[in-house]
């Protein structure tokens, strides 16, 4: 499956049928910061993901007070 | 995983309220819990119409668009902050949110008013980090639309993170004036002020994210370029790895502040404030912020100009 990260527009290809928050997990990420989106669809962390899936993952921070 | 209220497949998981919701009774949820928060502070009723400040990031833009779906009358203000191409896609999506949904939009755009200068430039001359020139604008021409416009109310899109990490943020370094300040709801001090306004205060970045995409809100994904290593960010990194290990941490930190604590911390007792000499608006000496800005890039302007001369 093609992943694609945002905002940083960084694309990396997965291969297996995975839970989306073990995929999650496993881009290092923590769960509640960022959307797992497919299509049109949020997914939540025991939806399944698959090869031939394209998803984004969306980061949902923001912040720029220094 | 199954829909609290109707008990369709869920599409939005939310960690700290236990819950999943589907996307029509996420939409509900969400509205409702902006209204109960206005309701809950009495930010504002009905009939004051509401000024709402939209960066064309995804918190701003939701706000607005719960606000009116909710039946408040709103009008959105746009600063245009001279930051690259940051700033134009930023306007880019506020001007075509507005078009598609009708609502008024003023735009304000700070190099059209400030001589060519806008936040970067501002910056570079005054060597202030970009962030600080940037509130001391958003402030002002915030307030100056607010008046022009003769809003009452001004309300902002800052969430549940942006509250939990300024909080964090005022502890750590205990600012106590900052904490007699930290509430929903800012009272004016003077008749040129509008009441400032946090509706999105009780609701998260992953609540308001998930909103803007389930109603189909192009909004600015990109990060301002100014904020890479922001110490927001920071504060934010670690609470939401609080908030992995003990759902509704945040929402507890701020809630429980605004009711127990914020109230035991009190404002230094400061005069009224008084009105700038050169613009005319509320200040407590004799230029307001931003006035004191702008004059101080004038004068290394001068210099600058001197000295290559």
């Amino acid at each position: 499956m093609e992943i694609r990260l945002e905002p940083q527009g960084k694309r990396l290809m997965l291969s297996g049928r995975r839970r989306v928050g073990d995929l999650v997990r496993s881009l290092d990420l923590v769960a509640g910061t960022v959307m797992v989106i497919r299509g049109d669809q949020l997914l939540t962390d025991d939806e399944m993901v698959e090869d031939g899936d394209a998803i984004e993952v969306r980061a949902v921070i923001s912040g720029g007070v220094r | 995983m199954k829909c609290r209220r109707c008990t369709a497949k869920a599409t939005v998981q939310l960690r700290s309220h236990n819950s999943a919701f589907c996307r029509q009774c996420f939409i509900f949820f969400f509205q409702r819990s902006v209204e109960r928060a206005i309701e809950r502070e009495r930010m504002f009723t009905r009939e004051e119409p509401v000024l709402v400040a939209v960066s064309g990031g995804k918190d701003s833009l939701a706000l607005w668009d719960a606000l009116t779906a909710l039946g408040y009358a709103t009008e959105g203000v746009y600063l245009g902050l001279g930051i690259g191409d940051y700033s134009v896609e930023s306007q880019r999506k506020v001007e075509a949110y507005a078009e598609r949904t009708g609502l008024p939009l003023r735009v304000v755009r700070l190099e059209e008013e400030n001589d060519g200068l806008g936040v970067t430039e501002a910056a570079a001359f005054t060597r202030r980090e970009p962030c600080s020139a940037c509130g001391t604008f958003k402030r002002h021409y915030f307030d100056r639309a607010a008046l022009a416009g003769g809003f009452a109310v001004l309300a902002t899109g800052h969430n549940l993170d942006d509250e939990a990490a300024r909080l964090l943020g005022n502890v750590l370094h205990w600012q106590l004036p900052y904490l007699a300040t930290q509430r929903p709801v800012l009272t004016p001090t003077h008749p040129k002020f509008a009441r400032k306004v946090r509706p999105l205060y009780r609701t998260s970045e992953y609540e308001t994210a998930a909103y803007a995409f389930l109603r189909g809100i192009d909004y600015v994904v990109a990060e301002c370029p100014n904020s890479h290593g922001a110490t927001q960010l920071v504060y934010k990194e670690l609470l939401n790895r609080l908030e992995l290990s003990m759902p509704g941490s945040k929402l507890a930190f701020v809630n429980d502040f605004l009711r127990h604590a914020q109230p035991l911390f009190t404002a230094a007792p400061e005069n009224d404030p008084g009105e700038c000499k050169r613009c005319g608006m509320p200040a407590r000496a004799e230029l307001c912020g931003y006035c004191r800005l702008v004059a101080e890039i004038e004068r290394r302007r001068a210099v600058r100009t001197v000295a290559h001369s």
